[in-house]
């Protein structure tokens, strides 16, 4: 269930703002991939362009292509609905649904595809995703209680359980870590790494070592200056951009000489 | 450096406690106190006006067995009817205009483009501003003749059903048309209020439910509805304080007799309101007559309290087991409500019980 992702010649707008410029970059299956850069880049506005969640915003619109396994994710016909339920996504601050329990928090995407699943399959799935993000022992004795009485940390997993209970293709975090505390971020990234068993992820982040800890490939991206469009500088295996980058602004970005 | 030298005298003026300081204070605390004593002061003269009337026998006094108040056994077989009416009515108008209303604010909210959005809101508000007696005058001469059809067609193939049956009315002048109006009237309440609400729904919910491959509708059943919930009821009940006290449209409208009654077609035996009672009946009241007619405020008054009271009540309960979110979510929620209230013209207890005897003696 695992695809790859291909993004060629992608131009982001908001309305005539253009935020990203001209990228083009392949996605293995079963892979980390981390995007980073300074604030403002336009990392996290090409990660929302992967399963169209940046068109919440009225304006925003890309030009190019993003295949997934061939197939466009902006040909014509597709509907964002339905490239958002094969395309999961984590976000900056955990955010579970506050009126629902931990199990229903699990299962809201799976009632969204399918409204009547039976019980002991919505039972099956609630431990699997939840031993997938590995919160099950966490929390298996109060799935009843509100997902908002856990943690942030926890949350967070509860939000990356929503999110692969509906197996998606493709796993998309933007700053899934920002919001936590150190060993919550451990969690987390122990996490990733054994999604990437499974799942294609992309992640964003603004903490060069967790890009370094986490990902297999790494993009850096960055800006000329305010109002310019961020584009893609290098895109590479991690030990590579950490170690041995190829462009001047990598090196400087990535050894905190800048950014 | 003149930074610094400004501070100094200023803090230890502070402390001091300057005249205009006092005068502000003193001016602010007594018009909160003033509120205070109206409210009172308005509840006291409902009761101490209306106690002869209450207690007395309804039966051997020639005063209340004759004119507007002849023909009931005590005060209470006189104001039961009538609060019945009253409740009955705004009940009636509320079921029509919650849905309407939520509508509107959804489409505000989460559907219509930014623009348009801006423009309804406006006309929404709009309305709130109509005077009650322009509701009255289109009401007679709009309404009823544009519901009477519709009223004959209920009567004639749904009268079977309690709520219709009975002999139709003939110029339309049915507690149902007088809800219709009614609903039109409280139509703003509801949807600023339900509108401020839906639009705090927090994005990080509604991306949540987007991202997993949510419709639009889906998202606001998911996001926007269980977080809305409880605002959108006390929005309810905000609008129903403001249709038991509506008086002149309803006066206008209906032709009522004090009686219960459920038939909603019907001329001549529909359930009278007390709002429009008294401002029916005052000039023609003498002496007890008037007495037994602040009564019924003071019951109107009562019940409008209890509204109001219930609406904050449930704004401000606790969810079970969700103390996490409760805190931010209420407060500034509150406030948003308290504000689109009042742009609503919203009436508070306080408001409807000095319309009703005070606005006519």
């Amino acid at each position: 269930m695992s695809k790859s992702v291909n993004i060629k010649d992608l131009n982001v707008y908001y309305s005539d703002f253009m935020a990203v410029q001209d990228v083009t970059m392949d996605i293995a299956p079963r892979s980390v991939t981390a995007f980073i850069g300074p604030s403002g880049c336009g990392k996290s506005t090409l990660l929302r362009t992967l399963n169209r969640m940046h068109e919440v915003i009225p304006g925003a619109h890309v030009q190019g292509q993003v295949l997934v396994d061939g197939d466009d994710l902006y040909g014509a016909g597709v509907d964002p609905v339905t490239v958002r339920r094969q395309i999961g996504m984590v976000f900056q601050r955990p955010n579970p649904f506050p009126t629902m329990s931990i199990k229903e928090n699990v299962l809201a995407g799976v009632r969204l595809n399918n409204k009547r699943i039976p019980r002991a399959t919505a039972e099956a799935l609630v431990e699997k995703s939840l031993q997938g993000a590995n919160l099950w022992n966490e929390v298996k004795d109060r799935l009843d209680k509100p997902g908002q009485g856990l943690s942030g940390g926890q949350q967070q997993r509860l939000c990356i359980a929503r999110a692969i209970a509906v197996e998606p293709e493709v796993l998309l975090m933007d700053e899934p870590c920002s919001a936590l505390d150190p060993i919550s971020t451990l969690a987390v990234e122990d996490l990733i790494n054994e999604l990437k068993d499974s799942y294609t992820v992309v992640i964003v982040t603004h903490n060069m070592q967790q890009a370094a800890r986490v990902s297999d490939k790494t993009a850096f991206f960055n800006i000329a200056g305010t109002g310019k469009p961020g584009r893609l500088i290098e895109y590479s295996d991690t030990t590579t951009i950490f170690n041995n980058p190829v462009q001047q602004a990598t090196e400087d970005y990535v050894s905190g000489r800048f950014g | 450096m003149s930074e610094s030298s400004r501070v100094g005298p200023r803090m230890s003026a502070a402390t001091k406690a300057r005249p205009a300081d006092r005068i502000f204070r003193l001016l602010s605390t007594s018009a909160a106190v003033s509120i205070m004593v109206i409210l009172a002061g308005v509840a006291l003269f409902l009761i101490v006006r209306s106690l002869p009337a209450i207690l007395a026998n309804w039966q051997t006094t020639p005063e209340l067995s004759t004119g507007p108040t002849g023909g009931f056994a005590s005060f209470f077989s006189y104001v039961g009817p009538l609060a019945f009416g009253t409740v009955w009515a705004s009940v009636i108008a509320l079921l029509m205009a919650t849905p309407v209303a939520v509508g509107i604010a959804l489409f505000i909210s989460h559907y219509s483009p930014r623009k348009l959005a801006g423009f309804l809101g406006y006309i929404v508000d709009l309305l709130a501003a109509v005077p009650s007696v322009v509701f009255g005058l289109w009401g007679i001469l709009v309404m009823r003749p544009f519901l009477l059809p519709m009223q004959v067609w209920l009567n004639e193939y749904l009268g079977w059903i309690p709520l219709f049956s009975g002999k139709v009315t003939s110029t339309g002048s049915s507690i149902l048309t007088g809800a219709v109006v009614l609903a039109v009237m409280v139509l703003p309440i509801i949807t600023s209020i339900s509108r401020e609400i839906f639009l705090q729904t927090p994005k990080l919910h509604e991306e949540a439910a987007l991202a997993l491959g949510s419709t639009r509708w889906e998202m606001i059943r998911l996001t926007v509805f269980p977080y809305a919930r409880s605002g959108v009821v006390s929005a309810i009940l905000l609008g129903l304080g403001r249709a038991l006290g509506e008086t002149m449209a309803v006066a206008m409208i209906i032709s009522p007799a004090i009686l219960v009654s459920f038939k909603l077609t019907t001329e001549g035996e529909n359930s009278q309101t007390i709002a429009s009672n008294i401002a029916l009946n005052f000039p023609i009241a003498s002496g007890l007559q008037r007495d037994a007619l602040i009564g019924t405020g003071l019951v109107l008054f009562v019940i409008s309290l209890a509204v109001n009271m219930l609406a904050r009540l449930i704004l401000n309960a606790k969810p079970g087991g969700r103390k996490l979110w409760v805190r931010p979510r209420t407060e500034p929620r509150a406030k948003a409500i308290a504000i689109a209230a009042a742009e609503a013209g919203a009436e508070t207890a306080i408001d409807t019980s000095q319309r009703s005897p005070a606005g006519r003696s």
